[in-house]
């Protein structure tokens, strides 16, 4: 273990953390609407997966989507706009917290159509293939789009045809309100289910970002060598509520399990990694928190002092006009 | 030179394969099965299976795989068998490929044709039989282009794998085998722009695909009557080319739209508010819509027949619309 790299692990989980609760603030004071879905709880998912790639890989992911964003690297400060419907936002207000797109990172965007996005993730690897390529496409979506029929066609076609894509079902337990094994036949292994396409299928502790990235560097290693798609299933929980409309317990849940969860937050798992191994200090951890603070708040003022975008706009973007 | 409508898709979609790599086509039977109606006859033996796909029986997760692959740079062709198949697909054409470039704030483009066989042929049944094009013309983002002749076929699909946009390319089973005149070489034909494919001074016919030789034939019929009967064929019914209607409109004051979809919320409705909205003041009379019935399609062939437009339906119309009914 390494303490650069531990620590910028660290700091990728903390920016999504504060990022994430400073939307939840931003929301409650109007600067923010629509739905708004927090990554908090699932940020090691993001973060491990995410290590484990090339910047020329593709990530596609559903609209929980503003960790894979940032883990992709790009700027928060253009995500926080996009969030607050600002012409400087990524996708120049147009997109909003479900569909951040940033092509440079190759982050292919955010999708609110559950499962919808999973055939195009099948298309980002076809093409790779097709020309020759060595890169990978990493596609996330909860488990509540496997039981999706687009997400089985994917598999399939996926399979048949051999295509450098990773499928990563962040299994967050619930899908909305329904609890998996109310919604998942073999809800005990999902991984069984993917087997049965003939993907290489393997569960991961989706709490210990360690472990994640470790899986996924095995398993992106494959993929790229030509071996055909594999499948993770992720084992994580979400903290919050499944949008900002929906309390973090309540009918579905009590608070104690969310609370035992919260026993292995990501990020906490991680610091006690950290300091077990004498790999940092409390001073540190003040340091990225004092860091990330700083970045996030510049974020929000860029949000803030930024235009709307101006009506013309609003005909712009539907076709490519040559 | 003489082709049918079929040679004609055929020429268009070898002649850009060849042009471009990066075009490829895909779909259920469009490989050693030669395509459903033989429209990819040859490819897979030219180009290989590398760049035409045959696929498991999943248009919603190979539409959606030739979006992605679109957002990747490579320009697909896909081939639904039908287009009410496209219904299983409407997902990704409705929420991915109209609106990711939207979404993206313009990042992203999606350049591909999606094509294939709409309306009725011979007694398929309710689920083989329908004209979807004003479910594909309501949703911004995508272009729906629907010729009528050989000619037109393969100037336009060569137009729609060039563009930048998805395109949705309307054909006919029953357009398949027609024939016509074909110019020699390379050419294309712009989308977004209506022909006129007969002039004449009474009466404006609009009409697109199946329903325009239709059309031709009615007005064949009405000028041993001595009606004069102008045709205009949209080509493109999304840009729709209101101008060259419009033109046609000053000329004539009078109009009927020939469509073979379903009354309600059809097409022609919206052609009749884009002609009223502008041209209204040219008009002698209402619009008169031929369109066919509000059911779903039966089998037997004489409720069939019931349910299309034909010939004397047309003929009564344009009569109708000029008060001679």
């Amino acid at each position: 273990m390494e303490r650069t790299d531990l620590l910028h692990l660290y700091r990728q989980m903390l920016l999504i953390r504060r990022f994430e609760e400073k939307s939840a603030e931003m929301y409650a004071l109007a600067k923010i609407a629509g739905f708004l879905h927090l990554y908090i709880g699932e940020e090691a998912v993001a973060v491990g997966a995410i290590a484990a790639l090339r910047p020329d890989d593709y990530v596609i992911s559903a609209y929980r989507d503003h960790g894979y964003c940032l883990a992709r690297g790009s700027d928060p400060g253009r995500i926080m706009a996009e969030l607050f419907g600002k012409a400087t936002g990524l996708c120049k207000g147009k997109g909003g917290s479900m569909h951040l797109i940033d092509c440079e990172k190759r982050f292919m965007g955010g999708y609110a159509i559950v499962g919808g996005h999973i055939p195009l993730a099948t298309g980002l690897a076809f093409a790779t293939k097709y020309e020759q390529g060595d890169g990978v496409t990493v596609c996330f979506f909860g488990e509540g789009a496997f039981p999706s029929g687009q997400a089985h066609e994917a598999f399939n076609l996926a399979a048949l045809w051999k295509l450098p894509l990773i499928f990563m079902c962040e299994n967050n337990r619930y899908g909305m309100g329904t609890p998996v094994h109310r919604a998942v036949a073999l809800y005990s292994d999902i991984a069984e289910t993917a087997r049965s396409y003939g993907l290489p299928a393997e569960r991961v502790d989706g709490m210990d970002v360690l472990a994640v990235r470790s899986l996924m560097e095995q398993t992106v290693k494959r993929v790229r060598a030509g071996q055909g798609p594999a499948f993770v299933e992720a084992l994580t929980y979400r903290f919050m509520g499944h949008s900002m409309a929906d309390p973090s317990h309540g009918h579905y849940r009590t608070r104690e399990e969310v609370e035992e969860h919260r026993q292995r937050d990501p990020l906490v798992l991680l610091q006690r990694t950290i300091c077990d191994h004498d790999l940092g200090s409390d001073a540190d951890f003040k340091q990225l928190e004092h860091e990330v603070h700083e970045q996030v708040a510049a974020a929000v003022t860029f949000a803030e002092t930024s235009p709307f975008p101006e009506p013309s706009a609003l005909y712009e973007d539907v076709l490519v006009t040559e | 030179m003489l082709l049918s409508y079929r040679e004609a898709l055929n020429q268009a979609m070898r002649e850009e394969m060849r042009r471009d790599a990066r075009i490829f086509l895909i779909g259920e039977e469009v490989g050693y099965y030669q395509g459903a109606f033989k429209v990819s006859k040859g490819f897979v033996e030219e180009f290989g299976p590398q760049r035409v796909l045959d696929t498991p029986i999943t248009e919603a997760g190979f539409t959606g795989l030739a979006i992605g692959a679109a957002m990747a740079g490579l320009r697909p062709i896909v081939e639904l068998m039908t287009l009410n198949f496209g219904i299983l697909a409407m997902d990704q054409i409705v929420n991915n490929a109209a609106k990711i470039r939207y979404m993206s704030g313009g990042q992203i483009s999606v350049p591909m044709v999606i094509r294939g066989p709409g309306s009725a042929a011979h007694q398929l049944g309710a689920q083989h039989s329908q004209s979807l094009e004003a479910w594909f013309c309501h949703v911004p983002g995508i272009k729906v282009v629907a010729p009528s002749t050989p000619h037109d076929a393969k100037g336009l699909l060569k137009s729609a794998i060039r563009d930048q946009n998805p395109v949705l390319f309307i054909e006919a089973q029953l357009l398949y085998g027609t024939k016509g005149e074909v110019r020699d070489g390379e050419y294309t034909i712009p989308i977004g722009e209506a022909e006129v494919k007969r002039s004449g001074s009474d009466v404006t016919v609009v009409a697109y695909s199946k329903m325009l030789l239709l059309a031709m034939d009615a007005a064949e019929e009405l000028s041993r009557e001595g009606i004069d009967v102008e045709i205009i064929d949209p080509r493109t019914l999304w840009p729709l080319d209101v101008d060259t209607i419009v033109a046609s409109v000053r000329k004539t004051g009078r109009v009927v739209i020939v469509e073979e979809g379903w009354r309600f919320c059809g097409l022609g409705a919206q052609i009749a508010d884009s002609v009223y909205s502008v041209a209204f003041d040219y008009l002698d009379g209402p619009i008169i819509r031929v369109t066919g019935e509000d059911v779903p399609m039966p089998y037997s062939r004489k409720l069939e027949d019931a349910a299309i437009p034909d010939r004397p339906r047309v003929i009564e119309a344009v009569k109708q619309v000029l008060g001679r009914g």
